[in-house]
């Protein structure tokens, strides 16, 4: 992307070719009008690239903005570039922040962002926020500076308080869309709820199901009575199972739902009422929440499973056999997400009920090995892949696996796109041989030719990346941690992979020369994250050095040794260093 | 023995086990961790019942000390941590006739039959009265003799163990006992309907 080239306004771009180049055919109007069909990036990335007038005419007619990499690029040649944007996607954060490997503060603030979209697109209508932090100062600006304001999703974010969601729904009159997912922020009141004003009846999609507060249930119940539209509400676990039966009598429709807490004494009378609330929800896709929820009462949702496409299980422990039960009732399941005490047990009972399944994510109740629960095995695997072979997302946290498992698995299953294996004890090997896993994953890039995501664990030499260089040629992110023998590994896998746009890598034995040979590589990607390996400051350096065109970012563990760069981050970017940089972010 | 918690924990002893950050050996050297043993309880040093009843599934009541955590891994997130973290409840059992307490960890079990099969396995030679499922078990050492699982629960009450949800159970018991059936008289079971409305 050029910057110079956003200056000209598109009636100029005709006379601004030179003799070489032909008259467009048509007029710029003919070609904008043509450009305001085009949703998908690619294609809009693909015709920018023509030629002059092209480019001009599709950075007229964008409307949605996606960045993948808050650093990538500023808020000011954003602004140049593209005039009439209403909708904004923004990520932050590299991902393993998910998982405490950054420090507080790091950075992926989105004020100044909120600053110059201010100025530049009041007609905002949608904002799309992952891994940035989002202050309530951030918020209150928003909530005052769009007013066709509709649709708001946080993900993973954090920085904001109940004043700052009292903001948004005080002054959004036209809100649709208030999502909030896996944004768990410490001292969240539920004041904020109360805020809607009474004659607000627009939201189609309420998502608070992450939030640690209390709301007024009375306040909530008569915002959902106005909100005819609602289709997708997801509370959080202070709702009581009674009180989700009243939402429900007021949001039969809803397609999307979370339920609050489960458990609950009920009534033989309460039962019934409840079941049959649920019987009413017609509609429904996908359901989450079920906070608690026992044997005793999953029943009362087997009237509303019939359509259902995602149940997503994560945060309720069930049993295998209470599990299995409800399975029976979910036959058009598409996307499953579970809790490993449902062991394998449960996961036939998965194969033999859900044929359609296409994503399954089992998690581990117990990841630090303190009960020493089993939680799921090769073999729970094994059963899902043979009873559901149009699997093509897996997230699977087991204690063991085999190499002739996973063989297996792919070949019942060939069609993954997203394979990621966490097998949790670092550096295991197939518990029955002993042998490294690095066969398994072989299988798996050898016959999963549309793989785009990749994560291994295990005992892993460098032969799994050799193979995963020459195999997975359309890898996009792979995910590396405690395996590899030498630089060697990492090599194949930057000389190898063509379509790779993320790599992270944590606790490898990849050093300097590792790192240097991905320089061109690191241009055509998104990021690089390296952890805990065997990277110097020196190699940072003379990466950073030679490639100007890279932020080369380094966060040193307080005490380790100089030369260590504990943790790398490099992305490429036009707007330079950053100017936010913490101090304890070393630019190079 | 429980050990004192943060160190870290001599490698041999965990299946597994991974050397952390106390070192200044360059990371993800050419160590790898040994292949994990079959997982088996320590040994502990725990209390013995007078009676011949003793069995290995004693150990269960004092599981290892836990490894040494790795930061960010496994790559759960922070929120799905809440319900994983916790260190166990546990809670004493005391037998009727018996001179010493045993502890379990009540975090350890899914249902009530998980942790009635770990109490009968722990004091093997009782057999314990399944009031979940109302079946009564003759104890057939001496042909006499049942005992029925009861709790103390938040406020104090003695309860008869199996009638509230079993999260609910874990949550509210503070000691469990095992009575003689013969004294376990005001606690009869309530009937539990598949419905689960809790008839109090």
């Amino acid at each position: 992307m050029d910057p110079d080239q956003s200056e000209d306004s598109p009636s100029n771009s005709a006379n601004s070719h030179g003799p070489t180049q032909p008259q467009s055919p048509f007029p710029d109007e003919v070609l904008e009008k043509v450009l305001s069909f085009i949703d998908s990036r690619k294609d809009r990335s693909s015709v920018s690239l023509v030629r002059k007038d092209w480019y001009n005419a599709e950075r007229w007619t964008r409307s949605k903005l996606f960045i993948g990499n808050c650093y990538s690029v500023s808020p000011e040649i954003v602004a140049r570039r593209f005039p009439r944007i209403k909708s904004v996607t923004l990520k932050g954060k590299p991902r393993f922040s998910d998982f405490n490997m950054l420090p507080r503060d790091w950075g992926a603030n989105v004020h100044s962002w909120l600053v110059m979209f201010a100025k530049v697109y009041p007609f905002l209508e949608e904002l799309r926020l992952k891994r940035m932090t989002v202050t309530d100062e951030s918020l209150e600006l928003l909530a005052k500076s769009f007013p066709r304001f509709k649709a708001l999703t946080l993900s993973s974010c954090d920085g904001f308080s109940d004043n700052g969601l009292k903001a948004i729904a005080s002054h959004c009159r036209n809100l649709t869309e208030l999502d909030i997912q896996d944004s768990v922020t410490d001292d969240v009141g539920g004041g904020w709820l109360s805020c809607f004003p009474e004659n607000f009846a627009s939201l189609e999609v309420l998502n608070f199901s992450s939030l640690n507060c209390e709301v007024s249930f009375d306040d909530l119940e008569r915002l959902v009575g106005r909100c005819k539209s609602l289709r997708v509400l997801k509370v959080n676990d202070s709702i009581t199972l009674d009180q989700l039966r009243r939402l429900l009598v007021h949001a039969p429709q809803l397609m999307e739902l979370g339920t609050g807490s489960f458990m609950q004494e009920l009534t033989p009378r309460q039962y019934e009422d409840i079941e049959s609330a649920f019987s009413n929800c017609r509609n429904l896709q996908v359901l989450s929440g079920l906070w608690e929820a026992t044997s005793l009462y999953l029943p009362v949702l087997y009237g509303a499973c019939a359509s259902l496409t995602f149940l997503n299980l994560s945060d309720v422990a069930l049993q295998s056999s209470e599990f299995a039960k409800l399975l029976v009732h979910c036959p058009n399941l598409r996307r499953l997400w579970v809790i490993d005490t449902v062991e394998d047990k449960g996961l036939e009972a998965l194969g033999s009920s859900c044929p359609l399944l296409e994503e399954l994510r089992v998690f581990p109740s117990d990841p630090y090995d303190r009960h020493h629960r089993d939680g799921v095995t090769e073999l729970g695997f094994l059963a899902v892949s043979r009873g559901c072979r149009k699997l093509r997302y897996v997230l699977y946290f087991c204690r063991r696996m085999t190499n002739a498992a996973v063989v297996t698995i792919v070949q019942n299953c060939p069609d993954f796109t997203h394979f990621r294996l966490c097998i949790m004890t670092p550096g295991q090997p197939d518990y029955l041989t002993n042998e490294p896993m690095d066969e398994a994953f072989a299988a798996v890039v050898k016959t999963c030719t549309k793989l785009k995501r990749l994560s291994v664990s295990g005992l892993l030499t460098d032969l799994t990346f050799e193979y995963i260089g020459k195999y997975a040629k359309n890898l996009e992110t792979l995910s590396v941690a405690f395996a590899g023998s030498s630089d060697w590994g990492m090599q194949c896998v930057l000389e190898g992979c063509p379509k790779l746009r993320k790599l992270e890598i944590r606790d490898c034995p990849f050093g300097n020369a590792a790192l240097l040979s991905g320089r061109e590589k690191y241009e055509m990607m998104r990021s690089l994250w390296m952890s805990s390996c065997n990277v110097t400051m020196k190699g940072c350096r003379l990466l950073a050095r030679e490639m100007p065109r890279l932020n080369v970012e380094v966060i040193k563990d307080e005490g380790n040794d100089d030369g260590q760069a504990d943790r790398v981050y490099v992305y490429r970017s036009v707007a330079g260093p950053r100017r936010d940089a913490p101090p304890f972010v070393l630019t190079l | 023995m429980m050990s004192g918690g943060n160190a870290a924990p001599p490698e041999q002893e965990y299946p597994g086990g991974l050397k952390t950050d106390l070192t200044l050996a360059l990371p993800g050297g050419a160590e790898t961790p040994k292949p994990p043993a079959k997982r088996g309880f320590s040994d502990t040093a725990d209390l013995k019942l007078g009676c011949s009843c003793e069995d290995e599934a004693s150990a269960v009541t004092q599981p290892p000390p836990p490894k040494a955590q790795v930061v960010g891994w496994p790559p759960v997130r922070s929120y799905r941590k809440n319900m994983m973290m916790k260190i166990g409840k546990f809670v004493k059992v005391a037998v009727d006739g018996a001179p010493y307490l045993r502890k379990v960890d009540l975090e350890l079990y899914t249902s009530y039959q998980e942790l009635l099969a770990a109490l009968e396995a722990m004091f093997a030679c009782l057999t314990i009265c399944n009031v979940v499922n109302e079946r009564k078990i003759m104890d057939s050492t001496n042909g006499k003799e049942e005992y029925v699982p009861t709790y103390e629960d938040k406020d104090g009450d003695w309860m008869l163990v199996g009638d509230v949800p079993w999260k609910m159970f874990v949550e509210s018991c503070k000691r469990l006992r095992l009575m003689k059936s013969s004294e376990a008289v005001g606690l009869a079971p309530k009937s539990t309907s598949s419905k689960g409305s809790s008839t109090k």
